[in-house]
């Protein structure tokens, strides 16, 4: 039996490289030995980007993307197709849980120093993908054609009328002259086709620019220095077999927090379904309160905490934009929190936090006090990235080791 | 005050709706004890709704056989009592009130209720059907604490009684001396001027299962989605003993 | 990283019960997306069974109904017309009802029906499924100088007898299918079910 898959792989192998790029990017693809907690969630990204598009694929086969019966498929899917309540679940829970994941494996990177040099391409490529599924969920949450939908969609496009010839821009965008089946229509084919294609074509770019410099970790140390006599790292361990069920146990844990969420909770609150969704589009009704999805929280807040519309799209823009050059704004020597300064230490866990807060302020309504928090909040966010330049200037970093630490 | 204070106490001291209003702030809603597993109760709620709202609010996206089904009420049953007019057991919970009739009628066409438990909430609903007052400014006579100047007339008013907006006394703790209840004067309370044909506790119950039916048409696979939630989690801990002793074992390699 | 030691035999049932258990929870998973494609409950509810009520067909017409999108044809057959159907065997490609599946158990007999008076056929012709027309009268036709009542195709010429029998020397090579019927009353017909299957 052995021999013959043998032979047949051999066939195979002298037409298309399967075992060579097997090798390079699985078995004999050496990362370092010391990935923690942190390391699990790209991998949990990618299950949540092939969760979102199996369950998207299925819906889409039960869904009507026309302004007149949009809302109404989605309780079909709900109510009359068999198992559609779950395959709608799974991709409305799926969401959140991408970005849950999206959001910290974007941590890991900025506490392990990720985007440093020679990784800088592949933060780009990664910030691309974040935007693209930006663009990717706020379209699909138009598509069931609720109140929220349509008025986040009437607010995010009305943005666009900041920007010079706005007014035939958001034409353009709408289709329409205002929120209506033209739009929705387009943003089906987008969301359905031409989006995921662009991310699972980002996501090959980002793994490929990936296993060419090799993985990052936790010390910041580049395991390629120090090799064996056969050339391997000597802290590097082969992804498969030994990240292959590493990852398992991690994907288990997530899932589980992933199915009790959908099965006990699949509303979260209000905060992963808005409630205002469940009621048809209306034009002529304004929702008292337009909330976008928690995980554009964050940029909502610094759109609001600005009080000039011009300036708060600028604002917002800018809080997505700093992001893409952070790896030439982190002019520290050490990659790794670990080794840098007690100031940057703190300023990295605020940030954290802080983000945390922008999230959940965008989600709530805009009062006089919440207002001046996201305000001092926003400050705290820009000010990261204008700290990152001026540390190494003014802080000791502690000495890096030649050897990764921890590990097993 | 027209009426007499033993009367307004007798009315006021239990059960109605603890409705303050803060100035030009939210209503304080009743808590629904929402309880999906009480088939009777969905049964009644189901009475309910078709008696009373099924007239002007239809339920299109639900249909009645997997009503049937998942409250146990038997076809013939169903049919009988609940379905109305030629619709067949597997049709949509569709009315027969023409739109632009209603409008012009109600100013607004009453909305479908499949989803309003999913849109409103089942505190808001329950205290909104129990918090009807007179009115004389309104077209119907009525308005309402939880939805001002509400369109909808109180379908339910023969069940509860003509319920009032005023000052009343109300029970607000007890004397420690004399082990009476200490009777305050309070503005803007909800009392019953007028029995009607259930007394208090019988009205919110009725309208308990009410919002019990609605909160299960909102969304009927609530129950089995949480029942096989168990199982899912069972599979994923029994799933999760060989994953984390396959990666001990590997990691075993690792020094 | 150390090969030592390695306990062969323990990796190799750790893999197995992971992907055992890996298998299970896969097979489970697919079920959902596999049932999703079963025809939904509107599917059904227009699949339901059509209710006729045939107080009204006079001898010898003909209702056409619907039926899971299909026509239902229900004729009421004369005396006369019944009698026909004794003598045609030999112009028949199926005159006993060889082909089981064209028609249930209680209309495989020369009537193709529970009742002999009244008939409840599909009016979809067995060669390509157009509808057939309905040709009563027992005098000659232009498509059959010896017609002797039954239903016409006008589509490819194809025949039936007023049992929904074919005739030899038609495109098509099946009697009429008989969908299941029962009778829920008197003039009540329901298709689409039976008490057989019920």
């Amino acid at each position: 039996m052995s021999q013959n898959t043998n032979k047949i792989m051999a066939w195979i192998d002298d037409r298309l490289p399967v075992t060579q790029t097997y090798e390079k990017h699985m078995s004999k693809y050496y990362a370092p030995k010391n990935f923690n907690f942190w390391y699990f969630f790209g991998v949990l990204s990618m299950l949540m980007l092939v969760n979102q598009i199996l369950t998207g694929i299925w819906l889409t086969m039960q869904f009507t993307p026309s302004a007149e019966a949009a809302f109404a498929s989605v309780e079909y899917i709900m109510r009359d197709v068999e198992w559609g309540w779950l395959i709608r679940y799974m991709h409305s829970t799926g969401a959140t849980f991408f970005f849950i994941a999206v959001y910290l494996h974007m941590m890991r990177a900025i506490l392990y120093g990720s985007y440093q040099k020679p990784r800088e391409l592949i933060w780009i490529f990664g910030m691309l993908i974040y935007l693209a599924l930006m663009a990717e969920a706020f379209m699909g949450y138009v598509l069931p054609w609720g109140q929220m939908s349509y008025w986040g969609a009437q607010v995010i496009i009305s943005l666009f009328s900041v920007m010079p010839y706005g007014d035939l821009l958001t034409e353009w965008i709408r289709g329409d002259f205002l929120i209506s089946g033209a739009t929705l229509n387009r943003f089906f084919a987008l969301h359905v086709v031409a989006v995921p294609l662009v991310i699972v074509a980002l996501v090959v770019m980002h793994l490929l620019a990936l296993h060419e410099v090799g993985s990052n970790n936790p010390d910041g140390v580049d395991i390629k220095k120090h090799k064996d006599e056969n050339g391997k790292p000597l802290d590097g361990i082969p992804f498969h077999p030994y990240y292959t069920v590493h990852d398992l146990v991690g994907i288990v844990v997530f899932l589980m927090v992933f199915c009790t969420v959908l099965f006990f909770f699949p509303e979260g609150n209000g905060f992963m379904l808005e409630y205002a969704n469940f009621e048809p589009a209306n034009g002529l009704k304004t929702p008292e309160h337009i909330a976008p999805v928690w995980y554009f929280g964050a940029f909502y807040a610094i759109l609001r905490a600005v009080p000039d519309k011009l300036l708060g799209v600028i604002a917002m823009g800018a809080a997505i934009a700093v992001l893409f050059v952070l790896p030439w704004l982190d002019r520290s020597p050490v990659r790794s929190w670990r080794y840098k300064g007690i100031v940057s230490r703190i300023y990295i866990v605020i940030f954290g936090f802080n983000f945390a807060l922008l999230t959940w302020l965008g989600t709530q309504p805009a009062t006089e006090l919440l207002t001046l928090i996201a305000q001092i909040a926003s400050v705290i966010y820009f000010g990261y990235f204008a700290f990152l330049p001026l540390a190494p200037k003014f802080e000791k970093t502690k000495p890096v080791p030649e050897r990764v630490t921890g590990g097993h | 005050m027209k009426l007499g204070m033993k009367k307004i106490f007798a009315l006021v001291a239990a059960f109605v709706p603890a409705v303050a209003l803060a100035a030009g702030g939210n209503v304080h809603l009743d808590e629904h004890r929402t309880d999906l597993h009480d088939t009777a109760s969905l049964q009644r709620g189901a009475q309910t709704f078709a008696n009373y709202c099924m007239g002007c609010h239809s339920m299109e996206h639900a249909r009645y056989n997997r009503v049937a089904k998942d409250l146990e009420i038997p076809e013939e049953l169903m049919m009988e009592n609940l379905v109305f007019a030629d619709k067949k057991f597997g049709d949509r919970m569709t009315i027969a009130m023409d739109q632009v009739d209603s409008k012009r009628w109600f100013g607004a066409t009453p909305p479908d209720l499949t989803l309003v438990a999913r849109v409103r909430r089942p505190d808001w609903l329950y205290t909104y059907l129990r918090s009807f007052y007179e009115d004389d400014s309104r077209p119907w006579g009525v308005n309402n604490v939880v939805f001002k100047d509400v369109g909808m007339p109180h379908v339910l008013a023969e069940l509860q009684g003509n319920q009032v907006l005023g000052t009343a006394l109300v029970e607000e703790g007890f004397d420690t001396l004399t082990g009476q209840p200490i009777m305050v004067e309070k503005e803007h309370v909800l009392y019953i001027e007028e029995e009607g044909t259930l007394s208090a506790d019988e009205y919110d119950k009725l309208v308990y299962d009410l919002v019990n039916f609605m909160v299960y048409m909102a969304e009927p696979i609530a129950v089995e989605r949480e029942r096989l939630g168990w199982w899912v989690l069972l599979f994923l801990a029994i799933l999760f003993v060989p994953v984390y002793f396959l990666n001990k074992e590997f990691w075993r390699d690792i020094k | 990283m150390s090969q030592d030691g390695v306990n062969k035999a323990r990796r190799t049932l750790l893999v197995g019960a992971t992907a055992g258990v890996g298998a299970v929870g896969a097979g489970f998973l697919a079920v959902p997306f596999v049932k999703s494609w079963m025809p939904s409950e509107k599917a059904k509810a227009a699949g339901a069974p059509a209710k006729i009520d045939v107080s009204k067909v006079e001898p010898g017409a003909m209702v056409t109904a619907e039926w899971r999108g299909k026509p239902v044809y229900v004729a009421r057959r004369t005396e006369d017309m019944l009698n026909t159907l004794e003598g045609l065997a030999d112009r028949l490609k199926d005159p006993e009802n060889a082909n089981k599946a064209q028609q249930p158990e209680y209309a495989d007999n020369l009537y193709r029906s529970r009742k002999p008076e009244l008939i409840v056929l599909l009016g979809v012709c067995t060669h390509l499924g157009c509808a057939p027309k309905y040709v009563p009268e027992v005098q000659p036709q232009p498509f059959d100088p010896n017609w002797q009542g039954g239903w016409f195709c006008p589509c490819h010429g194809s025949r039936f007898d007023l049992s929904g029998r074919v005739y030899g020397g038609s495109p098509a090579s099946d009697n009429l299918i008989v969908p299941a019927y029962m009778f829920e009353s008197e003039n009540v017909v329901v298709v689409g079910v039976d008490e057989e299957n019920a």
